[in-house]
């Protein structure tokens, strides 16, 4: 298992996982997050391939109201 | 970019608002945050006729309690969506959210995602922005590409210096966000408008913040603001809707005063019926 920060808290996943399947498991269509890993976006192009590292910090972000 | 569609709403001597490659078919741009349900919230962009509408960046609470989510209740091909970065304290903070941003909305292919909101606030009471913060992160946004929209104060000598690092626009508040008390130095803003645009007579300067009333909206117009951005005044109106409807109108109304240029102020009055054939003699013949 990995442990990783995922929007601010501390979560364990299994080896392998990937940022579509965060993405995935938190419900968001992919089309309405970004994602940024250790300060960095990843292009949606890597979501399915890149892998997540021990210790990776993520933000799934979306659009909210505001003004 | 077009106009987006609703040219009914333009006032035909006047050309519609242009904020850097975006043309704009209304001059109000209003935000989405706050509104007690999302099917109000789309009701009453609709009735505001806006065309460009405000968004924030968070983690990923898509889903309100009924399933849905903001996205649903915003039509992609009638609002250009500006996304803001509300809620950030330093430089870098605010970079990251508007690439962030920039990210989401190049997924949903609207032509919002080279422009950010930029908004980098000093305090958490008053809201009011963090001058040398935004400074810097406009710079470094204006490098990555991004057209920048600048949340400031009402500052005239900030204002220069946002445009001197590349503000697409300038965004002054009229009073503090979410305040509701118009606009308190309109001193101020008369300034930062003729030092903004004395050699560059369509550099947009916006009104963003303080409207309470549709007053402040048609007060800001008559200045000579080329547009002005609103959200609370709206969403927390008892009748947001009808609210909505009146911010419509003192757009138009204030930007057509200003168009139509307003008499000077006089101390003394000037009579609107003729002077001669009066029947009736003036009680103190002191005037000349």
């Amino acid at each position: 298992m990995l442990t990783i920060s995922f929007n601010g808290q501390s979560i364990s996943v299994s080896e392998e996982t990937t940022i579509a399947d965060l993405i995935h498991s938190s419900g968001i269509p992919s089309k309405f997050c970004a994602v940024e890993k250790n300060l960095e976006i990843v292009p949606k192009s890597q979501y399915a391939s890149m892998q997540l590292a021990d210790g990776d910090s993520v933000e799934i972000v979306t659009l909210v109201g505001g003004g | 970019m077009n106009i987006r569609d609703a040219d009914e709403d333009l006032i035909p001597s006047d050309k519609p608002l242009k904020i850097g490659t975006h043309t704009l078919a209304s001059r109000l741009i209003v935000g989405t945050g706050k509104y007690e349900s999302l099917s109000g919230m789309r009701d009453s962009l609709i009735a505001s006729q806006s065309r460009c509408v405000t968004v924030a960046i968070r983690r990923e609470r898509l889903y309100d309690g009924q399933g849905k989510n903001l996205l649903d209740y915003i039509d992609l091909e009638r609002y250009i969506l500006l996304p803001n970065t509300a809620g950030c304290y330093n430089a870098v903070d605010a970079v990251r959210v508007a690439r962030l941003g920039r990210e989401i909305l190049k997924s949903l292919e609207n032509p919002g995602s080279d422009w950010v909101k930029l908004e980098v606030l000093g305090d958490s009471k008053t809201l009011l922005p963090d001058p040398l913060a935004t400074l810097e992160a406009c710079k470094r946004l204006v490098d990555e590409g991004f057209q920048v929209l600048c949340y400031t104060s009402d500052d005239p000598i900030m204002a220069v210096r946002l445009k001197a690092a590349g503000a697409t626009a300038v965004m002054p508040a009229g009073s503090p966000i979410g305040s509701g008390q118009g606009i308190l130095n309109a001193n101020n803003l008369r300034i930062i408008l003729e030092y903004l645009k004395s050699d560059d007579p369509d550099y947009p300067v916006i009104v963003d913040a303080g409207v309470g009333a549709a007053s402040d909206v048609a007060v800001a117009f008559e200045l000579g603001a080329d547009g002005v951005l609103l959200n609370t005044a709206i969403a927390h109106a008892k009748d947001p809707i009808l609210m909505a409807s009146a911010m419509h109108h003192a757009t138009l109304a204030g930007r057509q005063s200003f168009l139509a240029g307003r008499i000077p102020k006089r101390l003394y009055a000037q009579a609107s019926s003729p002077e001669e054939g009066l029947i009736t003699s003036r009680p103190h013949p002191t005037e000349s």
